[in-house]
């Protein structure tokens, strides 16, 4: 029996106002060319100096991951050559990276180990054309943390377990928006099969951009190499690259030609220091991670594990959430205006992420605060939300004094009596044991009340008159 | 003494203007450089330009700083905006920076009349200027001999009074080492103490950008102005102020000199001679000289050269003739253009260099050579602060031969090899030294005497110098370039 063993290191860009080593604008998706200065296209003579807020998002990053944090790390050198790469080395951390030793903590209670996370510089785009290659500079420099993980992953789930939850918990950390589809954030994923206690020769695909080809690309893998091995042969030290259309991953380059990366101190840069007064000041800046929010939702907010889990895969959701339900009784109704109601709205993953709405946390509030006095029914709640997301009017602007008149338990009795006298037939064949019968009534009063009436009730009502 | 303060003078009263000095300057560089070869681009327009903006403030009674209406000149690694700035290589042949070297913004913002860039080696890398790809430059005492090297071009310029000073690089004996050759003073500042944003960098962790002048006066002045903090050289010190001019006139007597032993046994007999004489008239000014021993001096230069070629094979990696520079032609792949570029466009010196270092620090070699000479740098380093809890300043000779003759170094390879010996621990250890002359062989080439100070001693060094200056007298000029005395 075959197992699976993987580790990830994750690149995620940081999104620090600067770019890491100049005074370049960190934008995503400018004109070729126009973030660029001296230092982040690498002119003779220009010298990087280290943006403290890189530093400061690495070690939030670091925290929230569980790591410690290294009080004195270093710059180094990353020497290769690439066109895009405008120095002829990558100035990353070697030896002493800022954090390390943390986990992420799958739910089944496993701890994914994180090795390390240090900070460096991307590189620039290469752009081919037809008839020329042209290079885009604007994404040299900009800020990458690596994370690094153990080879704790055992499977595809685990990995896309792993992979998901580093991602929220760099976007509730706000350190990155970790758009996988625009590279903010690239996975290079290490896999190698066994069948015994003994680790198998890894190979390593590079430059993963999306879960779903992640575990794709996984899962070809580990059926590659078993069937390697089964076939006597032996797995290669190698770095591979996954083709999205066949499925296939396929060799970039081995191990003997592997670059020797000579890596040594930057000299252009000193030591970085880290006291526990700012270590303690970073933390003190940390939100409610996720899992904690989830288990929170649970136990303080009667929220369902699903729900909760739905609510927080969006650190705006979450948000809108938290603000919409404070002060109302039940929180759970707020869930459920926006799972059922505005995600109805959000149809792609993107408008979810983006949660960009006409209405604000408070008048969601508004609307479960009827609700819950009784002024307004559920399905006239239900509209009124949905007029208010089209339009962005208040809940004041749509209702009436009719509709918000209330509908008190009277004025029910009275409605039920009427139905029940006018409907003498329907009466009777309810009694008769056709249950479906009395949605019939429960239709008359909703429509004599205009819609004001809580149709639960009604039934309940008549029912007890009956 | 000093020329900057003459002609300053000369400048306020009126008895010259900004702009008949930077002509006459031009003219002598003219008729002087072609025997010299000490410029290699000469900025003309500039600097007549920026004279009359100078003679227009002096007119308008405004105050101007010292070095305004100075005429000067920057080694060609010294980047200036619009200029061409080519560390004397083919590879960068065409550059012109988008933005100008903090020393020499700080001494332009002053009003310094930029005569052109002078000649180097290729990429700082050599002794003797004749790895420029302009030729050597030639010494002005006598022209069958080099001016040194790296900032040879500069010295020679300085030297002869084709400029009144010059800013060069000091890596491992660049500014001193033909400074002392041509007969001028060579100031490298503490590691630290001026900003290197825009020094096209050598070897980082030893780059530093020193003042050439004639005199030690003229060099105070200059590095008084481009030294202290840059927020664009994370390794600049902070809070680094100095003036060192003032402290020029202090009295010495009582300074305790160290002379260690090894440097002076490895210098030639005149040059040793001359040095000791020197050291004899520190005695008589008051000082207290004592001959120590300090073995780590003599392992320094295998250190420096591992350290050096390793650093330079990263810092020159970025010359693929992609983004500015010169490229080839006819190539049939990316990486093809940039090896033939490569393969092209440097020279044979600093290729062997970049190979040296490249190898020092790839794997299976790094600790054998680079972690080596770390730690033997290290050591180097405490046993520099132990000295200097002994002494107030180091003197050994600055080279330990006088200028070599033109094409020697071809075939004496330890002559060029040690012809750094007795400056690049200075660099090693990043502390502050200068070459002052004291001195000429019997065929008439100057000797320079090398003062070493703790970090940041600068004021120090320069007032033993100064004072020694005066004790020593009137040095003697070449026949070349502006005389300042008609």
């Amino acid at each position: 029996m075959y197992k699976l063993t993987s580790g990830f290191e994750t690149h995620v860009e940081l999104k620090t106002n600067t770019k890491i080593f100049c005074c370049c604008s960190n934008e995503f998706g400018s004109e070729p060319n126009t973030r660029c200065c001296p230092v982040c296209i690498g002119l003779p003579g220009a010298m990087p100096r280290l943006n403290k807020k890189v530093v400061e998002f690495a070690v939030r990053a670091g925290l929230a991951l569980n790591c410690k944090i290294n009080s004195l790390s270093y710059m180094d050198r990353k020497n290769y050559s690439y066109p895009d790469l405008p120095k002829a080395y990558q100035i990353s951390q070697y030896d002493v990276p800022l954090c390390y030793e943390g986990f992420v903590e799958l739910d089944s209670g496993k701890r994914i180990g994180i090795t390390r996370i240090h900070i460096e510089e991307d590189a620039g785009k290469l752009i081919h054309n037809d008839a020329e290659i042209l290079i885009d500079y604007n994404r040299a420099g900009v800020p990458l943390i690596e994370i690094v993980s153990e080879p704790d992953i055992q499977s595809t789930e685990e990995a896309k377990e792993f992979v998901e939850k580093l991602r929220l918990i760099m976007r509730y950390t706000e350190v990155s928006d970790c758009k996988m589809q625009e590279g903010s954030m690239r996975c290079d994923v290490n896999i190698s099969v066994s069948d015994t206690d003994k680790l198998g020769t890894r190979t390593e695909i590079k430059n993963m951009n999306s879960i779903a080809n992640i575990q794709k690309a996984m899962e070809y893998e580990f059926e590659r190499q078993i069937e390697v091995l089964e076939n006597g042969g032996s797995i290669t030290q190698e770095t591979l690259g996954f083709d999205e259309k066949s499925g296939t991953t396929y060799s970039m380059r081995t191990k003997e030609d592997a670059d020797d990366y000579r890596f040594f101190r930057e000299p252009d840069l000193l030591a970085i220091h880290i006291s526990e007064e700012d270590i303690e000041r970073i933390r003190q800046t940390l939100p409610e991670l996720p899992d904690k929010k989830i288990k929170r939702y649970v136990a303080e907010l009667g929220i369902n594990k699903k729900d909760a889990e739905l609510l927080i895969k969006y650190p705006r959701v979450a948000e809108f959430f938290e603000k919409a339900s404070k002060g109302v009784n039940s929180p759970k109704k707020v869930a459920n205006f926006i799972l059922g109601v505005i995600f109805g709205f959000l149809k792609s993953e993107t408008l979810k992420e983006e949660f960009k709405l006409k209405i604000t946390p408070e008048s969601l509030k508004g609307i479960v605060l009827l609700v819950e006095s009784g002024k307004l029914n559920m399905s006239k709640a239900k509209t009124t939300l949905e007029q208010m997301l089209l339009s962005g009017k208040r809940a004041e602007e749509l209702l009436s004094n009719e509709d918000l008149g209330g509908f008190d338990e009277d004025m029910l009795l009275c409605l039920c009596g009427k139905a029940i006298d006018t409907n003498p037939k329907i009466v009777a064949d309810y009694k008769a044991g056709k249950d479906k019968a009395i949605m019939a009534l429960v239709g008359y009063v909703m429509r004599e009340s205009k819609g004001r009436a809580d149709a639960e009730k009604v039934k309940e009502k008549l029912k007890e008159i009956i | 003494m000093s020329n900057v303060i003459k002609l300053h003078n000369l400048l306020l009263n009126k008895e010259i203007s900004a702009r008949e000095l930077a002509e006459k300057y031009l003219s002598a560089i003219n008729c002087c450089n072609p025997d010299l070869n000490a410029y290699i681009n000469i900025t003309e327009e500039d600097a007549i330009l920026k004279a009359d903006i100078i003679d227009r403030k002096i007119a308008g009674g405004e105050d101007i700083d010292m070095l305004a209406g100075i005429p000067m000149t920057l080694k060609d690694n010294i980047s200036t905006k619009g200029t061409e700035t080519t560390c004397c290589s083919k590879i960068l042949e065409g550059y012109k920076p988008i933005y100008n070297a903090t020393a020499w913004q700080r001494l332009k913002d002053r009003g310094a009349v930029h005569l052109g860039k002078t000649n180097m080696d290729e990429f700082a890398m050599g002794c003797t200027c004749e790895t420029s790809v302009f030729g050597s430059s030639k010494n002005p005492y006598n022209t069958d001999f080099v001016a040194g090297g790296s900032s040879g071009g500069t010295a020679s310029a300085v030297s002869a009074n084709l400029a009144v000073y010059g800013i060069g690089s000091d890596t491992g004996g660049s500014v001193r080492q033909p400074a002392s050759f041509c007969g001028c003073v060579g100031l490298k500042p503490t590691y630290g103490a001026v900003s290197r944003y825009g020094l096209i960098a050598y070897a980082s962790s030893l780059d530093t950008v020193g003042v050439l002048a004639g005199n030690v006066t003229d060099a105070a002045i200059v590095f008084d102005r481009i030294l202290g903090f840059d927020p664009m050289d994370s390794t600049s010190t902070p809070d680094f102020s100095a003036c060192t001019f003032d402290f020029l006139n202090k009295n010495i007597s009582g300074r305790k000199i160290g002379v260690p032993k090894e440097l002076l046994e490895r210098a030639s007999g005149e040059v040793r001679d001359c040095v000791v004489k020197a050291i004899g008239d520190f005695e008589n000014m008051g000082c207290e000289v004592e001959y120590f021993s300090m073995p780590s001096l003599v392992t320094a230069l295998p250190a420096y050269y591992i350290i050096a070629c390793a650093e330079a094979s990263s810092n020159l990696g970025r010359y693929d003739g992609i983004r500015y520079g010169n490229k080839s032609e006819h190539f049939e792949s990316i990486h093809h253009m940039i090896c033939k570029t490569r393969g092209e466009k440097f020279g044979d010196e600093v290729k062997k260099r970049i190979i040296l270092g490249t190898f020092v620090l790839s794997e299976g070699y790094y600790d054998k050579y680079y972690a080596k000479a770390q730690a033997l740098r290290f050591e180097l380093k405490s046993q520099f602060e132990k000295v200097f809890e002994k002494y107030d300043a180091l003197i050994t000779p600055t080279s330990p031969k006088t200028a070599f003759k033109l094409s020697q170094v071809q075939t004496d390879k330890e002559g060029a090899f040690n012809a750094d010996l007795c400056t690049v621990p200075v660099n090693l250890a990043g502390l502050p030294a200068l070459s002052v002359p004291c001195g000429k062989d019997s065929l008439g080439l100057p000797i320079g005497m090398q003062i070493i100070g703790n970090k940041f001693s600068e004021s120090h060094i320069l007032n033993l110098a100064h004072k020694y200056e005066e004790a020593r007298g009137d040095f003697g000029i070449n026949n070349m370039g502006v005389r300042l005395d008609v």
